[in-house]
């Protein structure tokens, strides 16, 4: 039910007051805490390739719609999880760069061609490479940062990212849209055929 | 009355602003309030991930079962946490690192996301074991004091209004899209949970 037009104006009020009180100064939180935060949630989004492939899950489960659109974005970051475990506990996972660079060719060719797989097979592609993803964010966190920040940092940056997709995969309803979003998967496609190229060279 | 109207918005406006500017002393320290350990009890639960994230997720699944569950919740929750850290101010420090947190990110999280049909005496068993074990390790850290068993009211405050802030919410959620997000939320939780085990396996 929608409030009328006098409360919801007291509670615009009630809101502003609230944002803006002046609170007690806190002297002694933990210091650098929510560096490891910003780090975290800064990785996938401040890395091109990462960008793309999150994207493309985004819009691929748009394109391939219920259940897909909400099962691929939660298959991604708990097998993305599995991936950084490993990369935390050190194990090597080879060709790393060339699974990221892979992931953006298949994910892009397969909204492109707005490919209709059984949703298992979908989501054990989008898991297949959610491992690279996660290993190259485990193995990078940075000294001295606190692991538990950092790592809800980056899966929610990846989950950000994954809205975006969906967020711009609405459009798919129109027929100008689907056409768009295979655009949109052949820009994706490209540039992990350029990432794929940076890592051979 | 068009002219009234019209002077409302503005008069309210005013007044928010006026309240908003209207700035207190930062009183870093609470000395003079002596609400000092209530607040360091009350910040110690939100300023801690660990502490803060599993109570949030057993909000969203007590919302996602719906509000007997949410009522449930919100008193065995604080209660427990509130009995867990008295006990626990007596007790020897434990130090678990971010285990125990990892463990019940995995749990919790795992539970939002598949939506389990816990029963309610399920969802009072995990809100007590929760509150008792997060409670006690909570208490060990703090040492006993009379400050502390203050700290301790705060702690449990902190921890009953978000469970039932986070509960509500999601309980009065009606489109399907609401249930979804909220599952999917329970999937970025349990992913930082394997992660952290990851991290706390490395450690140990």
């Amino acid at each position: 039910m929608t409030p009328p037009a006098k409360h919801r104006s007291i509670l615009a009020a009630t809101t502003l007051v609230a944002a803006l009180w002046a609170q007690s100064a806190l002297g002694h939180i933990l210091q650098g805490e929510a560096y490891g935060f910003l780090t975290g949630f800064l990785h996938p989004i401040s890395g091109a390739d990462h960008v793309l492939a999150m994207v493309a899950v985004g819009l691929w489960g748009a394109q391939l719609g219920a259940p897909a659109i909400w099962v691929l974005p939660v298959a991604f970051p708990l097998v993305m999880a599995m991936g950084g475990m490993l990369g935390f506990l050190g194990v090597p996972i080879p060709g790393v760069e060339y699974g990221i660079a892979a992931s953006a060719i298949v994910l892009g060719t397969a909204v492109a061609f707005e490919v209709r797989p059984a949703l298992v097979i979908a989501a054990l592609v989008v898991g297949c490479f959610a491992i690279f993803h996660g290993h190259a964010h485990g193995t990078e966190l940075p000294a001295g940062q606190s692991a538990l920040l950092y790592s809800m940092g980056f899966v929610i940056a990846t989950g950000c990212l994954h809205a975006v997709g969906i967020g711009i995969g609405t459009v798919h309803r129109w027929a100008w849209g689907q056409q768009l979003l295979r655009g949109a998967g052949t820009v994706v496609a490209a540039g992990g055929v350029f990432f794929m190229w940076k890592a051979f060279a | 009355m068009k002219g009234t109207s019209a002077l409302r918005m503005p008069a309210r406006t005013i007044a928010a602003l006026a309240v908003a500017l209207m700035c207190g002393p930062a009183e870093a320290h609470l000395n003079a309030t002596g609400m000092g350990p209530i607040y360091d009890g009350l910040m110690h639960f939100l300023t801690s991930p660990e502490d803060l994230v599993p109570v949030l997720a057993l909000g969203l699944l007590a919302g996602l079962r719906g509000a007997p569950y949410g009522r449930r919740a919100m008193f065995t929750l604080p209660v427990a946490w509130l009995l867990g850290s008295l006990v626990g101010l007596s007790g020897a420090l434990v130090t678990v690192g971010t285990l125990w947190a990892s463990l019940w990110f995995l749990v919790l999280g795992g539970l939002v996301v598949a939506d389990a049909k816990l029963s309610l005496r399920s969802m009072t068993a995990l809100s007590a074991l929760l509150g008792m074990v997060h409670g006690y390790l909570n208490g060990t850290g703090m040492g006993f004091s009379a400050a502390t068993i203050v700290a301790t009211l705060g702690l449990a405050a902190a921890v009953f209004v978000l469970v039932v802030v986070v509960a509500a919410l999601v309980v009065a959620l009606r489109a399907q899209w609401g249930r979804i997000a909220v599952r999917v939320g329970g999937s970025w939780i349990a992913a930082s949970g394997l992660l952290m085990l990851g991290w706390s396996i490395r450690g140990t």
